[in-house]
């Protein structure tokens, strides 16, 4: 009888365990439930095929997450709003721009640090962007001048 | 010519009156043991030992199918992405599809071939050796005392052996992806987080793995309750619960990856 209990409650630890698991360390729920982050917003004129949940990077290093993104219904551009840890901070002329991961991999907000005294505030901009590069843009780009070179 | 149209029709249609009826004494069982249900969680001594009997005895099983299946998606999934160049999407393939369809689905059908067949043999030879009708003789309820235990203890079981079932897939994926085939441990992981969705796919397949779970525990104690009581009847019983509850689980699945994937 105690060896069952035993047993029965190994098998109930384990389950949680592994659900806790599949929670913690295969979704990434500590990122969204930590809320030591801060957002601020970017403007993109492309942004081709950006997700939510895609990792921000400085220098390779993930410092946080998209968390959305939307259009601006006046510009038409791309507005995506950008979670970043709190440990970091950025000066307010920092760049963001959108890069591949090697050749079809997931795409990502790469920031380049910029060098003014005053860093980036909770609900601030980025104004430096560079917009996804779009792999047929620039094959068509490419035909186009060497339509026009013969 | 027309006789053997007419005597084929009827036959169909004699099956699927049949088999109509069976789904609506299916359906009668389970409402006559609903109130049951609650009466046997007040003694939970004996949904324990039923948990015992279904899930710690099915757990070794699960680990070792849950390992296998997850190093196998790794090699197939890595011959896949390898020639797109996409090997870094392994750690978010093998999440996907063990946490969304194959973790919930197998564990589920292991569940039925290892356990829900021994919960309706069990009952059957019950009712065989009219164990059921002492019961009921010495004013006992059979339903309390051996059905509804049962039953609670094989739709916990279901969901927790699910959930074992993915994570220990996970990590003979990551065994297998990092070291045999040289990944980089942090992408895996990396590539992973970013892409698996708590809500929605952790979720989704913890919801699935509910709904098989009373799924193929209401078919196996429902058909080992309704046995023929003879040696032959039992044993009829316990292949119907493995086919039928195997059916079950694939179309429930089927509508059910359905629903979530285009989002109800």
């Amino acid at each position: 009888m105690k060896g069952m209990e035993f047993g029965v409650g190994l098998f109930v630890v384990a389950g949680l365990l592994a659900l806790a698991m599949l929670a913690l360390k295969v979704g990434n729920i500590h990122v969204l439930n930590d809320g030591a982050s801060y957002s601020v917003t970017a403007d993109f004129n492309n942004i081709g095929s950006l997700k939510p949940k895609a990792p921000v990077t400085v220098a390779g290093v993930r410092v946080g997450q998209v968390a959305r993104i939307a259009v601006d219904p006046i510009s038409y551009r791309a507005i995506v709003t950008l979670d970043i840890s709190k440990r970091y901070k950025f000066p307010r002329d920092s760049s963001a721009s959108i890069v591949t991961a090697g050749l079809l991999g997931e795409q990502y907000v790469s920031l380049s640090p910029g060098g003014s005294e005053h860093d980036l505030k909770n609900g601030g901009k980025i104004r430096i962007t560079q917009s996804a590069i779009i792999l047929e843009q620039i094959i068509s780009q490419l035909l186009y001048r060497k339509a026009g070179h013969s | 010519m027309i006789r053997i149209v007419v005597n084929s029709l009827s036959e169909l249609g004699r099956r699927v009156i049949a088999g109509v009826g069976r789904l609506g004494r299916a359906a009668l069982f389970l409402g006559r043991l609903a109130p049951s249900l609650g009466v046997s969680l007040t003694r939970f001594r004996l949904i324990i030992q039923q948990l015992y009997m279904t899930g710690v005895l099915t757990f070794v099983i699960i680990l070792v199918s849950g390992a296998f299946v997850g190093m196998i998606l790794a090699l197939q999934g890595y011959n896949t992405l390898v020639r797109y160049d996409a090997q870094s999407s392994l750690g978010l393939l093998v999440a996907l599809s063990l946490t969304r369809e194959l973790g919930p689905v197998l564990a589920a059908l292991l569940f039925a071939g290892r356990a829900g067949s021994a919960l309706t043999a069990e009952i059957g030879l019950m009712k065989a050796t009219e164990q059921l009708a002492g019961m009921e003789m010495m004013a006992v309820d059979p339903l309390t005392r051996v059905v509804a235990p049962r039953f609670w203890a094989g739709w916990m079981a279901v969901p927790l052996l699910a959930m074992i079932f993915s994570a220990i897939g996970i990590l003979g994926a990551y065994v297998v992806a990092v070291g045999d085939l040289g990944l980089d441990g942090g992408v895996f992981w990396s590539q992973m987080q970013s892409g698996v969705s708590v809500t929605n796919d952790i979720l989704g397949g913890l919801i699935k793995s509910v709904v098989f779970g009373f799924v193929v525990s209401w078919i196996a104690v429902f058909e080992g309750y309704d046995a023929h009581p003879t040696s032959e009847g039992v044993s009829r019983a316990t292949t119907r619960t493995v086919v039928s509850s195997s059916l079950a689980i694939l179309g429930l699945d089927f509508i059910m990856t359905a629903f979530m994937l285009r989002g109800l």
